[in-house]
């Protein structure tokens, strides 16, 4: 579902924030793409998503290459950024609809598969209001919605439980269990959640600036009883890291 | 891309219309303008010379000024996530400058329709060709005014556009007649797009179709909005690689 090859970027300025690497994940896989701030995830995630050009490598994402077919990639991934997506103001209703035609589907398709992605996400009934008048675990799970609304055969999800509180991230990954136990999808995603990582996912793969440190089942990675914080600092350094920002 | 273009233009229309009272108070300076300066330029001037101007005022602030809704949307996400759709991002862009140039015609008939009840008096084929000028120079703005947006600092939009809105109303001629202004700032009002559009749509509304100053106003208008939309459409494909 996602294959790449030396993958890089490098920002103007010459800042190399992705140097270059091998990314493989199969149809129905839940792939954990973890590592400290400003270590590569998210511009590896956007490059994968077609928001960024790489400068390096090449990439198949969802059947497709990324560089010479991004809008065909487009069509088959589904998207949650770092922040919301969510205009605040206006209601749910009109966006679904927008973000639905915008993926091709008639006014009758996106309301048919707006009902059921709600209702997947306990959210039926709450997309006449705005963003605004809903909590964080819902103004997350619309977030979601939206990704879903086209039935993408792979989705990305950048830190989708990230201020969250405990009862709202469990739920959250709930549904991404149920994503894949109900529909087959294959789901690559980052987090800081360490211990929810290695229960939710297949596979992890963890990258350190810029390149990939380690990758196996969450059960290879703990070697020597070793928790998957321990693994994760071992591989990465106790030092806090500043917020790359990219 | 006419379909995607159509959904978002679509989308900006009901937005607008959720906000009628912005659509007023987008025209309210202009229309102070027209019902307090108004009386006074009418003393020495016609309204037929005066409402052109206004209107490339209205213009100016209107579309020059479209893009905070770009700003909006990147701070909050929605611009993101509408990048990862498969629409192409000239609609993203157009979508937007057309549901701007609605308000900015919805603005201008509005203020019409006071400058008439005030005693402007326009031939009705003069009307329709001046707000075809207008509706097309409002696209270009409207489009640059996204490429600005996109490319500044999201803080700086808001200052530097206001700041840039004063100088161009002046230059363009807005509320006196160029031709009545000393050679210098005569001769740097001709950098100003506007002031041969200015210039077009005020002959337009005298009912003078046939002239050079029309010509000259078309081509102007014509050439910057192409740019304006060029650039657009530049800097929405770069920002989004």
């Amino acid at each position: 579902m996602i294959r790449t090859a030396g993958l890089g970027k490098t920002f103007d300025g010459g800042v190399a924030a992705v140097k270059g690497v091998d990314i493989t994940v199969e149809p129905g896989e839940i792939v954990g793409f973890l590592g400290p701030n400003g270590a590569g995830k998210t511009t590896t995630m956007r490059m994968l998503t077609t928001l960024l050009r790489p400068t390096s490598g090449t990439a198949t994402v969802a059947g497709h290459d990324l560089t010479g077919e991004p809008r065909e990639v487009r069509g088959r991934i589904g998207y949650v950024a770092q922040g919301s997506g969510l205009a605040p103001a206006t209601p749910l209703k009109d966006d679904l609809e927008l973000q639905g035609r915008l993926y091709g589907l008639s006014r009758r398709e996106v309301a048919a598969r707006a009902e059921e992605v709600l209702a997947r996400l306990e959210l039926t009934g709450l997309d006449a209001r705005p963003a605004a008048a809903l909590s964080g675990g819902q103004r997350r799970r619309f977030d979601i919605a939206f990704a879903l609304l086209h039935d993408p055969a792979l989705l990305f999800l950048d830190e989708p439980t990230t201020g969250l509180d405990p009862q709202s991230r469990a739920g959250l990954w709930d549904h991404i269990r149920a994503l894949r136990a109900e529909h087959g999808m294959t789901i690559f995603l980052t987090t800081h959640y360490l211990d929810e990582a290695g229960a939710l996912c297949d596979r992890l793969v963890v990258i350190d600036h810029g390149v990939i440190v380690a990758e196996g089942t969450p059960a290879e990675l703990k070697t020597g009883g070793r928790t998957l914080d321990d693994v994760f600092l071992d591989l990465t350094g106790r030092a806090p890291r500043e917020e790359a920002g990219r | 891309m006419p379909r995607d273009t159509w959904v978002l233009f679509r989308h900006n229309v009901r937005a607008m219309l959720r906000q009628k009272a912005g659509i007023v108070f987008g025209a309210i300076q202009p229309l102070l303008f027209l019902v307090l300066f108004g009386p006074i330029f009418a003393t020495f001037g016609t309204w037929e010379t005066l409402v052109p101007g206004l209107i490339i005022q209205l213009g100016l602030m209107s579309t020059g000024m479209a893009g905070f809704g770009v700003v909006f949307d990147k701070r909050t996400g929605v611009l993101e996530r509408m990048r990862v759709t498969p629409a192409r991002r000239l609609s993203l862009l157009l979508g937007r400058v057309l549901g701007n140039v609605v308000t900015l015609v919805v603005q201008t008939v509005l203020l019409l329709a006071v400058a008439f009840a005030f005693g402007l008096r326009v031939p009705p084929a003069g009307l329709l060709a001046g707000l075809a000028l207008v509706v097309v120079l409002g696209a270009g703005l409207a489009a640059l005014s996204y490429a600005v947006a996109l490319t500044m600092n999201e803080h700086l939009f808001a200052p530097v556009m206001s700041t840039a809105v004063v100088p161009l109303v002046l230059l363009s001629g807005s509320f006196l007649p160029m031709s009545m202004a000393p050679g210098w700032l005569d001769a740097l009002s001709h950098a100003s797009p506007f002031r041969y559009a200015l210039e077009a749509v005020r002959d337009l509304f005298h009912g003078r179709y046939a002239t050079a100053t029309v010509a000259v106003g078309v081509a102007v208008t014509a050439l910057f909005t192409a740019a304006g939309l060029l650039i657009g459409t530049r800097v929405f494909n770069r920002e989004h690689a």
